[in-house]
């Protein structure tokens, strides 16, 4: 971080970094009205097995908990809502067997896979956003803004196009040829976006401009493949430039189980340098954080994470910017935790994807939805700042 | 103060001259069925010559249209870019398009009506609120100056507008059909018709944004010494935000909601023109008219003979790229 390129948005995460160095020490008073301290309690426990340690204290581990509540919630009604209603004993009578033969093929076959998947996207959106916010030290730094999402779009539409299969998200014709090429389409924005960005190290907020202009040039990318594609259904179409759970299936998941498998517990190792670099970049290097691999890493991570959920579902915007700033506000914590991070954007994935099917009469995309929810938030949060800047 | 007569800027003029002049040609000869410069010529001379009509009859309207659009987005670039002294500044990134297009929308929805001089004061109306909220916002930090609260504010206005307007052309997706191609932008779409009905708030906006210039050169300066020249700030912010809704919602009344020109023709003009607003305006109306076109031109050669590419989305590719460009050069601490 150079300290001359930092202002407004960042001094926010810079005061509470600073303010706040780890979870291990008390917390002391910190920079935010949001964030109140914690009082004078002995702020961790925790497990550590060597390479994953987990210091939580137990409000993070109640949030944590609350939030896996909300989500099993949030999936059930995902199950039981539709054109045919069913209670929520149904549902789970028969996720766990029971049940007639017509609601069996309900679940299993029509609800299930959307539920499952829906929920797979929020987890992977929030886990990446909180990833990127976290490394970035700034809550505007998300996979959407720095164009991981666009390009991980942008290259799902490539495989349309040039592999010529089935235009609809995550049709079983290419479902793992999507996904590949999406996570390589955002590994490749978000290399872009940080080589761009890179003048004798990288300053968040160039990251951000760079990120959106990328963002447009992708945008208009997919728009002109579309085009040339001769796309006959345009709702599918519609489907890559805002993100909808219509029409997803079984295929859609398995990409998305495999990387949450392998990329959560490796976030959770990384959870140690993710806290010490709060401290800035010299600090962590000073305590024996390679820092540029670390950063790479984490980058690599949330790219790879993102562009598996928008290869199931398109970009789903926002979920990756609202949820781990929920989370953190939920948990009091000075950086995003990041499995109530990954729960949060579950619980809002699944929830906005409700709505979005019952709401309105007809079908709208679940993408529209959490924009309409999110970007009034991004609002707020900058106005809100710029008030506490002006003191 | 340069006299006009001196040689660089003569050179200036003559260039902008050629560029607009060989834009113009191209627009009117080049598309999915090329037709030869004397050709244009001749049917542009004499109507009857034209073969099916095709230089009076889509062409030239749709050359006017770039030219007009494509001047009132770079001078509203302009004074957007000298009220806040943000480089990044632009109707389309700012949120002030898709404002205007939001109107039009929902006015199409509400009222269902397809009226052009409805459209146009809706535009205005939208452009009008989005303005005030995206300044609004932004300008509860300290500086107008400061890039990244404008930029995201004015991200994250145009990205809820815009979902809006997705929502309400997906669900209502018979009766808003003509919109769906309406809000990438293009400049076929409205013709001479559109055309005529913008043409007197456009014209009034470019002049109230020559009316603005002085104001322009002194906010550059700063809020105080603006204030030490004798300059009324509120009243040269109000000259101000008149031209930007002006030009703006006739642009986007008549072609959809267009990014990136707002931001690129006054960078490019001050590069050949220098920081002085007088010159500076029309410049930029100037290079942004001939940047519109080029990019429509490239469109409709890119689509491949079948379909053509909205003018939006090649300007939303070639403009992220000089965005990038901008923000890679310009100094951080500067901006």
């Amino acid at each position: 971080m150079t300290g001359q390129g930092e202002a407004a948005l960042d001094r926010e995460q810079g005061t509470r970094a600073t303010a706040e160095p780890g979870e291990r020490t008390p917390a002391g008073p910190v920079g935010t009205a949001a964030l109140p301290s914690t009082g004078g309690r002995p702020p961790t426990s925790g497990i550590d097995l060597g390479v994953i340690a987990l210091p939580w204290r137990w409000r993070v581990l109640a949030v944590t908990l609350g939030c896996g509540v909300l989500v099993l919630a949030a999936f059930t009604v995902g199950i039981a809502a539709g054109s045919s209603r069913m209670g929520v004993l149904d549902v789970w009578s028969t996720l766990l067997g029971g049940g007639t033969q017509t609601l069996q093929f309900i679940v299993f076959e029509l609800r299930l896979p959307r539920a499952c998947v829906a929920v797979g996207v929020g987890l992977c959106l929030g886990l990446a956003g909180a990833l990127t916010q976290t490394f970035s030290r700034n809550p505007l730094a998300t996979p959407d803004i720095l164009g991981v999402t666009s390009g991980a779009s942008a290259g799902a539409v490539v495989a349309i196009v040039l592999g010529g299969g089935g235009y609809s998200v995550g049709a079983s014709l290419l479902g793992v040829g999507i996904p590949a090429v999406a996570i390589i389409g955002g590994l490749l924005a978000a290399a872009a976006v940080y080589g761009l960005s890179w003048r004798q190290g990288v300053d968040s907020f160039r990251l951000i401009l760079i990120g959106i202009g990328l963002t447009a040039i992708l945008g208009g990318l997919t728009s002109f493949l579309l085009v040339r594609a001769q796309l006959t259904q345009v709702t599918a179409a519609t489907q890559w430039m805002v993100g909808s759970l219509n029409g997803v299936s079984w295929a859609s998941l398995w990409p998305m189980v495999v990387v949450l498998a392998v990329l959560l517990p490796f976030a959770l190792t990384q959870s140690a340098p993710l806290e010490i670099n709060q401290l800035g970049d010299d600090f962590s290097t000073g305590l024996g954080v390679a820092v540029q691999r670390h950063r790479m890493l984490v980058i690599a991570t949330s790219a790879v994470l993102a562009g598996v959920a928008v290869s199931a579902a398109g970009p789903v915007e926002f979920v990756a910017f609202v949820a781990p700033q929920v989370a953190c506000r939920l948990a009091r914590t000075a950086r995003p935790p990041l499995i109530a991070s990954a729960l949060v954007g579950a619980a809002l994935v699944q929830l906005s994807d409700v709505a979005a099917r019952v709401a309105f009469g007809t079908e709208v995309p679940v993408g529209i939805v959490t924009a309409i929810v999110g970007a009034p938030y991004l609002i707020w949060l900058i106005t809100r700042h710029n008030r506490k800047e002006r003191r | 103060m340069f006299a006009a007569t001196h040689p660089a800027r003569l050179n200036t003029l003559a260039l902008l001259g050629v560029a607009l002049l060989a834009a113009v040609l191209a627009s009117l000869a080049l598309g999915s069925n090329p037709i030869s410069v004397a050709q244009v010529l001749q049917a542009l001379l004499d109507p009857a010559s034209d073969p099916d009509a095709v230089v009076w009859g889509s062409r030239v309207p749709r050359t006017l249209v770039g030219l007009l659009v494509g001047a009132c987005l770079g001078v509203a670039g302009t004074i957007m870019q000298g009220q806040t002294g943000n480089p990044l500044a632009d109707p389309g990134l700012f949120g002030v398009s898709s404002g205007a297009s939001l109107a039009v929308v929902l006015g199409a929805y509400l009222l269902g009506h397809d009226s052009m001089s409805v459209s146009l004061l809706l535009a205005m109306a939208g452009a009008l609120v989005a303005s005030v909220l995206v300044f609004g916002v932004a300008s509860l930090s300290r500086d107008l100056a400061n890039p990244v609260p404008l930029a995201i504010a004015g991200t994250a206005v145009s990205a809820l507008l815009n979902a809006v307007i997705s929502f309400l052309v997906l669900t209502n997706a018979s009766s808003l059909e003509a919109y769906r191609v309406w809000v990438v932008g293009s400049l076929g779409g409205r013709g001479l018709e559109g055309l005529s009905l913008v043409l007197v708030p456009a014209l009034a906006g470019l002049v109230l944004a020559l009316v603005n210039a002085r104001s322009l050169n002194s906010l550059t300066l700063g809020l105080d010494l603006a204030r030490g020249l004798g300059e009324t700030v509120w009243r040269a912010r109000l000259v101000g935000l008149g031209a930007i809704t002006l030009t703006t919602a006739s642009a986007v009344a008549v072609a959809g909601p267009l990014g990136f020109i707002g931001l690129t023709a006054p960078h490019v003009g001050r590069a050949l023109v220098g920081g002085n607003h007088y010159r500076l305006l029309p410049a930029s109306a100037l290079v942004g008219a001939v940047t519109l076109l080029a990019c429509d031109v490239i469109g409709r050669l890119i689509g491949g003979g079948q379909a053509e590419v909205p003018v939006g989305v090649v300007l939303a590719v070639l403009g992220g790229v000089a965005f990038v460009a901008i923000v890679r050069r310009a100094k951080l601490a500067a901006m």
